[in-house]
């Protein structure tokens, strides 16, 4: 593979081009993804049966704390991919490292938001509208588990390996798919919850 | 006793186990066969575990048609029943699974894979590539759409088919009305094809960005290569909405939620509009690579370059776009008020502008053309006058105030059959017949071929104008039978003289395909047919690094240049070139995610559990797997040029 020095390393061979430009397109088809799960929820928010509305149900503690970390970890992986841009792989495996706790952080609290629904008698098969709630926070939560497992594939192979351009362009990738979600749960926040909260 | 009682069929007749006796048989042969003639390394090597898009291609048509012979015994089946009044050959419920099973298969298990089938082997050739951008997800593609594909196929003989119609309508197909696992295979078939498909999306629309030879800038692309990339950007926004509902409808199936009941808040028109939302763009997934093959092989035939490229292209990108924008006309008598009906119907016959524009495209390409009338010729001129057909009748139903009176009856079946069997069908038949010789190095039989294209398109026209004619007159689609006194009969049973008719035009297929490995000739040179573009400038078959040395292009024909306006199609030296390696890794994914799919289809958590974690597995494995490929060095290169080529 032929290797240009003039162009950021995760930049440098035509691969990793080529699969930082197909991941782009992958967001494009998560975004029809989520763009699918919104539509449904928009269209399922008020058809709520026998169950309780999202006013009843949202508690804005657990939120608030999600919101805070969520958006924290997006600018320390940001942080992350500016050391590797410096090539200070140590100072990036670090930032790498707060990244991935944070979004266990973030699960425990959805965790805890989720047994709260289910506690108050909003659980998958109550209504249209908690089986769109949940199914909607659902993928957003199961996307950063699968992310969380993939970081740690990520920062294993950059100790083991170091700053090479294949590395680079995975954690480069990876960086990407982190940010997206931070932007799908700024619209999970303004969209379901403050909505619903109002 | 009841955990297998699950397994069995829920309406078994005569004619399913025979099926399965067959279906044993048949796996029985092919592993006596392949152990006896020491064949399975072989499988593994060259096939189960390459890489290479033109193998991929090859496996995509070999499914495609066996699939066209599945949905085409269902289509046998059911036009059997309908041959006369009172039938009593099928009952009901299994005339239910029949048509089910029939649709699903030829839209996604045929349709598709044969789509997939040209653009894999085609586009990288046309646009001068070594491979597609990510091989080895390619080859993940095709083991997903092949799983799913298996997992419906296994369904009538195991736990019994789907039979809410290929449109899986809900609160129809939800456990209270659909009390077997047959809709769980639809749902599940269709989210790993589905996942399949997706990934080809991306591949071919990074492939076709950053991987074209020098020279070729994007107006410089051959049709069937733009048809392509639009297919694939249609690909990438429509799949995710199918996913979503597949999701959805699964959750209500298997967790008891309530998207699409009647109860506790639930919708059942959602599904309908996400079905549609992705279903109606997928017809033009499937329709623009078709006319993409019709492109290459009118502008061949005629002998001249297509007109009006850039209307062409124009056409493409804005029927893309209108396809998001129709899709209620799939439900206009459902309830939705008359201004969203005529929104929609408005933008629904929008679409056969752009369409025009293409068809008088062809014809002046025709005008002034020396026309040369081979198979796959033939089959293109048969198209024109028959999808048109097909294209009116689309606007008759698009005009929603008259569609009160066609819905759900047999003008629609005809309509769409009109449109998809010379549109698509006919363009892969002729896909076939013109890229045969460069898939496998010798030609298919022109006689058999044309006689086949004229048995082909007379039994189009016998197996579905009469339906127009009884569907008009109230024949309802989807019913299993009719009283004598409805005066159906008579339609019904031409329309089955013309079903026969394409069992017997697809048999000639098979046949002229072993007469031709029989008697072809093999020294067919690289370009049998004359023509223009740039596939036809390798050895045929095509040599696994396609090109040896990298093509420069300066117009849409490069070889037409090369061969007749002194144009220097590949001016650098030989360079050693980088390959991937083979792996196993997607065909072992897809055959995990087929156990994953059949233990959800059964509720059967653990091994659902247990293959969740395997699929995560082989994803970690590859992650961390180095694998630069290797390289073929320029001594290797040349001896395969001498050999393939004769002389260099
Ligand atoms: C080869 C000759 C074919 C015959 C004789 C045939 C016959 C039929 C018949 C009789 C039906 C109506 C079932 C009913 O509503 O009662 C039907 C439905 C259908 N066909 Fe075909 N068909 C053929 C080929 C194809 C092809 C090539 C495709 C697609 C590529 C296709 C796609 C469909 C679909 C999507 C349905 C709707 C199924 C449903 O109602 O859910 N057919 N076909
Ligand atoms: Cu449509």
């Amino acid at each position: 593979m032929k290797v240009d020095r003039s162009l950021p390393l995760e930049y440098s061979t035509q691969q990793n081009q080529m699969n930082i430009l197909g991941f782009w397109v992958f967001i494009g088809a998560e975004i029809m993804l989520f763009g699918t799960l919104f539509a449904a929820y928009f269209v399922l928010g008020d058809r709520v049966g026998n169950g309780p509305t999202g006013a009843e149900i949202f508690e804005i503690t657990p939120v608030l704390f999600e919101t805070f970390i969520l958006l924290t970890s997006s600018f320390t992986i940001g942080l992350g991919i500016h050391a590797m841009r410096k090539g200070y792989t140590k100072a990036m495996i670090t930032f790498y490292v707060i990244t991935l706790l944070l979004g266990v952080a973030f699960l425990g609290f959805e965790v805890y938001e989720f047994i709260h629904y289910v506690h108050v008698g909003a659980g998958l098969q109550t209504s249209a509208f908690t089986a769109a709630l949940l199914t909607t926070l659902g993928t957003h939560g199961a996307h950063v588990t699968f992310g969380v497992f993939w970081g740690l594939l990520i920062v294993y192979q950059l100790i083991k390996r170091g700053l090479t351009p294949e590395t680079a362009n995975k954690s480069f990738i990876f960086s990407l798919y982190w940010h997206f979600l931070d932007v799908v749960w700024i619209f999970i926040f303004s969209f379901i919850y403050l909505k619903g909260m109002v | 006793m009841d955990y297998f009682e699950r397994f069995a069929i829920p309406h078994p007749s005569p004619a399913i186990y025979a099926s399965m006796v067959a279906i044993g048989l048949t796996v029985i042969a092919i592993i006596v066969g392949l152990t006896y003639f020491k064949k399975w390394g072989y499988l593994w090597r060259e096939w189960l575990t390459t890489v290479d898009h033109k193998r991929i291609g090859i496996m995509y048509l070999i499914s495609a048609i066996l699939m066209l012979f599945r949905g085409g015994a269902d289509a046998i089946m059911m036009r059997a029943q309908m041959a006369v009044p009172d039938n009593k050959l099928l009952d009901a419920q299994h005339y239910n699974e029949v048509f089910t099973t029939h649709g699903t298969v030829m839209i996604i298990f045929m349709a598709m894979p044969f789509i997939m089938a040209f653009m894999n082997y085609i586009v990288p050739l046309q646009i001068g590539a070594r491979d597609v951008a990510f091989p080895r997800l390619n080859a993940l593609s095709f083991w997903l759409f092949f799983m799913g594909a298996m997992l419906l196929n296994i369904s009538f003989v195991i736990g019994g088919s789907p039979d809410s119609g290929w449109t899986n309508y809900f609160p129809l197909a939800n456990n209270e009305f659909s009390p077997s696992v047959g809709t769980n295979y639809y749902l599940f078939a269709l989210q790993i094809s589905g996942l399949g498909t997706l990934i080809t999306g991306i591949n071919m629309i990074v492939t076709i960005l950053k991987m074209r030879a020098p020279g070729m800038t994007l107006m410089k692309m051959p049709m069937f290569t733009w048809s392509s990339f639009v297919a694939n950007v249609i690909i990438v926004f429509a799949f995710p909405v199918l996913t979503v509902a597949l999701t959805m409808g699964t959750f209500d199936r298997l967790l008891a939620t309530n998207f699409f009941t009647t109860s506790d808040g639930g919708m059942d028109m959602l599904w309908a509009n996400f079905f549609w939302v992705w279903g109606h763009p997928e017809v033009y997934i499937l329709i623009l690579p078709a006319f993409g093959i019709y492109s290459e092989i009118i502008s061949t035939f005629s002998g001249r370059n297509l007109y009006g490229y850039k209307s062409m292209v124009g056409s493409m990108v804005i029927i893309s776009f209108l396809s998001f924008l129709v899709w209620t006309h799939h439900f206009f008598t459902m309830g939705q008020g008359a201004l969203t009906n005529s929104i929609f119907s408005i933008t629904t016959m929008a679409i056969a502008i752009p369409t025009g524009v293409k068809i008088f495209n062809w014809l002046f390409t025709l005008w002034k053309g020396k026309i040369v009338f081979t198979t796959p010729m033939l089959y293109s001129m048969l198209f024109i006058p028959t999808f048109t057909i097909g294209g009116v009748t689309g606007v008759m139903l698009g005009m929603s105030a008259a569609d009160y009176q066609y819905h759900n009856t047999m003008f629609l079946v005809a309509h769409f059959h009109m449109v998809i069997i010379p549109g698509v069908v006919f363009a892969m038949l002729a896909g076939l017949h013109y890229y045969f010789p460069k898939m496998f190095g010798f030609m298919l039989n022109e006689k058999i071929g044309k006689l086949t294209a004229w048995i082909i398109a007379i039994s189009t026209l016998l197996a579905f104008m009469p339906m127009f004619f009884s569907g008009l007159d109230g024949q309802a689609r989807r019913m299993y039978t009719y009283t004598e006194s409805t005066g159906f009969g008579i339609w019904n049973m031409i329309s089955f003289i013309g079903a026969i008719g394409f069992a017997i035009g697809f048999a000639l297929i098979v046949y002229n395909v072993y007469y031709s490995i029989r008697y072809s000739p093999r020294n067919i040179g690289s370009d049998p047919w004359d023509a223009r573009t740039l596939e036809w400038a390798t050895p045929s078959p095509v040599p696994y690094y396609n090109f040896a040395k990298v093509p420069h292009v300066i117009s849409t024909e490069a070889l037409w240049d090369a061969k007749y306006n002194q144009h220097e199609l590949f001016p650098e030296k030989y360079e050693k070139i980088h390959m991937p390696n083979n792996s196993g890794v997607p065909f072992i994914l897809g055959c995990i995610f087929f156990a994953w799919g059949f233990s959800f289809v059964f509720s059967m958590w653990i091994p659902a559990i247990l293959t969740t974690i395997g699929i995560f597995i082989c994803m970690a494995l590859r992650s961390l797997e180095k694998d630069p490929g290797h390289y073929v060095s320029v001594e290797e290169i040349k001896a395969t040029e001498k050999k393939m080529r004769g002389v260099q």
